[in-house]
């Protein structure tokens, strides 16, 4: 592993190291940034997601996402988007883009919606929805703590909860 | 079975009879989506049916959709889709949306749901006239009982999360179809959509986007989304809609006031083309109709026949003209012919104009 990787599209040295998980198998691609940004990481062709269901994504995000943390590129660890994508297509690519594009979305706030804060209504949300949540974010943090005792833990209920016939589903 | 001819079976379809003079209808828009998926123009193709599956789902138990319509955009010809965008219930954008987008159209025709248009779900609540209030209240019915069913992208920060950070927050825009000839007859509509929109207001034509305004209807909306509670929202854009009507009926005032002849002479010559004419385009006609509406308004012509004029406002789109002459395949030239050829037989119930009953 500790050979120098190359891009798998155009040869250069790779700084983006990605696992993508298609039926339980796993397969390393590697890239240059450059290309990583070309091709929108995700961009559901390039790696398949169209045949994966959205729990297999969340573990695909989650690699990707790690893989970013080294790198220096600011796309959205879910779907791939990166800012110029974004200028592009003048729309983002999922609802965790708002977080991870900030340096672009954030002047397009203050821009069209005066930077303000969100003040209507929100969901009401079920009990097992809002234990999904809660659930989430405590395997987010675990995760960034390196807690991996937690995480599986709560990964683990989370997987129960989503087996589990509920209203939100 | 026509789109056209599945709507006109429904008797509640047309919500022309309770629309005002100035503002012909009010539409409240909330836009949501599903916090697991991309966003549809981001999703591939089987992301976007497995969208459209879970929204079906959820819409499809809901009493106020049993017995309504629903239509997948890629299933439709292009004269369906005209005559769903003319009716209000889809946006030019759906109809040209890739594989997965559809229409839910509620029993009473007052509400709908685009799915898979620039966000996962766009619901739409139609009503004639200015109705803000009770349009609003059957959003938050209907988002109320969709947030049971589905999760919503949310944060506390930023509201609901929605493709474009220009819906962002509420997801509200609340609109308002609003004919105006009296500021477009005295050149005072530039000057009026100027001032919109330094307060948060977008003007655009009646089609939606670009700002050409057929027979001088324009679509007056909120611009922000965020930072506002949905009522307040509501209560900024019903103020300065009333603005527009204040300022709409001074215009329409100060024309019978000073240069009648010019007024009359306008609607005189529309009314004498309309049960004349031979050949009209779309444009022509809603200008005339427009015009004609304006009578009624003035008191030239009943003002009763305003839901008649408001239907054959929309009657005399491309769709819909298609849909009455039962010819799908119709070359333009032929629609014109075929568009006086039935404004001239419609015209027939209209009583000439009375000029001296003239005012407001
Ligand atoms: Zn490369
Ligand atoms: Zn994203």
């Amino acid at each position: 592993m500790a050979e120098n990787h190359k891009c798998d599209m155009c040869g250069k040295p790779a700084t983006v190291h990605l696992t993508q998980i298609i039926n339980n198998q796993s397969q390393k691609i590697d890239l240059c940034e450059a290309c990583a940004q070309k091709k929108g990481m995700a961009a559901s062709e390039a790696f398949g997601l169209s045949d994966l269901v959205a729990k297999t994504m969340t573990q695909i995000s989650q690699t990707v996402g790690e893989a970013l943390a080294q790198s220096s590129v600011e796309l959205c660890p879910r779907c791939g988007m990166t800012p110029l994508q974004y200028k592009e297509a003048g729309r983002l690519g999922c609802p965790e883009c708002y977080g991870a594009l900030s340096s672009v979305v954030e002047p397009m706030l203050q821009q069209t919606q005066h930077a303000g804060k969100h003040l209507g209504k929100a969901p009401a949300r079920d009990e097992a929805a809002q234990k999904r949540l809660e659930l989430q974010a405590a395997l987010k943090e675990a995760v960034a703590a390196e807690r991996y005792e937690d995480a599986a833990r709560y990964r683990d209920e989370l997987g129960k909860l989503e087996a589990e016939p509920s209203a939100a589903k | 079975m026509s789109v056209f001819a599945q709507l006109a079976s429904r008797k509640d379809c047309p919500r022309a009879d309770t629309a005002g003079p100035v503002v012909i209808m009010t539409r409240i828009r909330l836009a949501r989506n599903l916090r697991d998926c991309f966003f549809p123009d981001r999703a591939d193709a089987q992301m976007r049916a497995h969208i459209r599956e879970r929204c079906e789902k959820a819409l499809g138990s809901l009493p106020a959709f049993k017995g309504g319509l629903v239509f997948d955009i890629e299933r439709l010809n292009e004269w369906d889709k005209d005559v769903l965008v003319e009716s209000h219930l889809i946006s030019r954008e759906l109809a040209q949306a890739k594989p997965g987008a559809s229409v839910f159209i509620s029993k009473d025709c007052n509400a709908c749901v685009m799915v898979n248009e620039e966000d996962h779900l766009r619901m739409q609540f139609l009503r004639a006239g200015l109705q803000f209030k009770q349009a609003y209240k059957n959003a938050e019915q209907l988002d109320k009982a969709l947030e049971k069913k589905l999760d919503f992208a949310f944060s506390d920060e930023l509201g609901y999360l929605t493709a474009c950070p220009t819906n962002v927050g509420t997801g509200l825009r609340g609109s308002a179809l609003m004919h105006l000839p009296g500021l477009v007859l005295s050149g005072q509509m530039e000057k009026v959509v100027r001032a919109v929109s330094l307060l948060g207001m977008t003007v655009r034509g009646l089609s939606g986007e670009g700002s050409e305004a057929h027979g001088s209807m324009f679509q007056i909306s909120n611009q922000q989304t965020l930072g506002e509670k949905e009522t307040q929202i509501l209560q900024h854009i019903e103020a300065v809609l009333g603005t527009i009507v204040e300022q709409e009926e001074n215009a329409r005032l100060r024309l019978i006031e000073d240069s009648p002849e010019k007024l009359f002479d306008k609607i005189g010559r529309c009314y004498g083309t309309l049960r004349h004419a031979h050949v009209l385009t779309s444009s022509e006609a809603l200008n005339f109709l427009s015009l004609i509406r304006l009578a009624a308004d003035l008191n030239i012509l009943p003002p009763e026949k305003r839901p008649a004029l408001d239907e054959l406002i929309v009657q005399v789109q491309p769709g819909h003209l298609r849909g009455i002459v039962g010819s799908q395949s119709m070359p333009p030239a032929q629609r014109d012919i075929a568009r006086a050829a039935f404004l001239r037989e419609r015209m027939k119930a209209f009583p000439e104009p009375d000029f001296s009953k003239a005012g407001l």
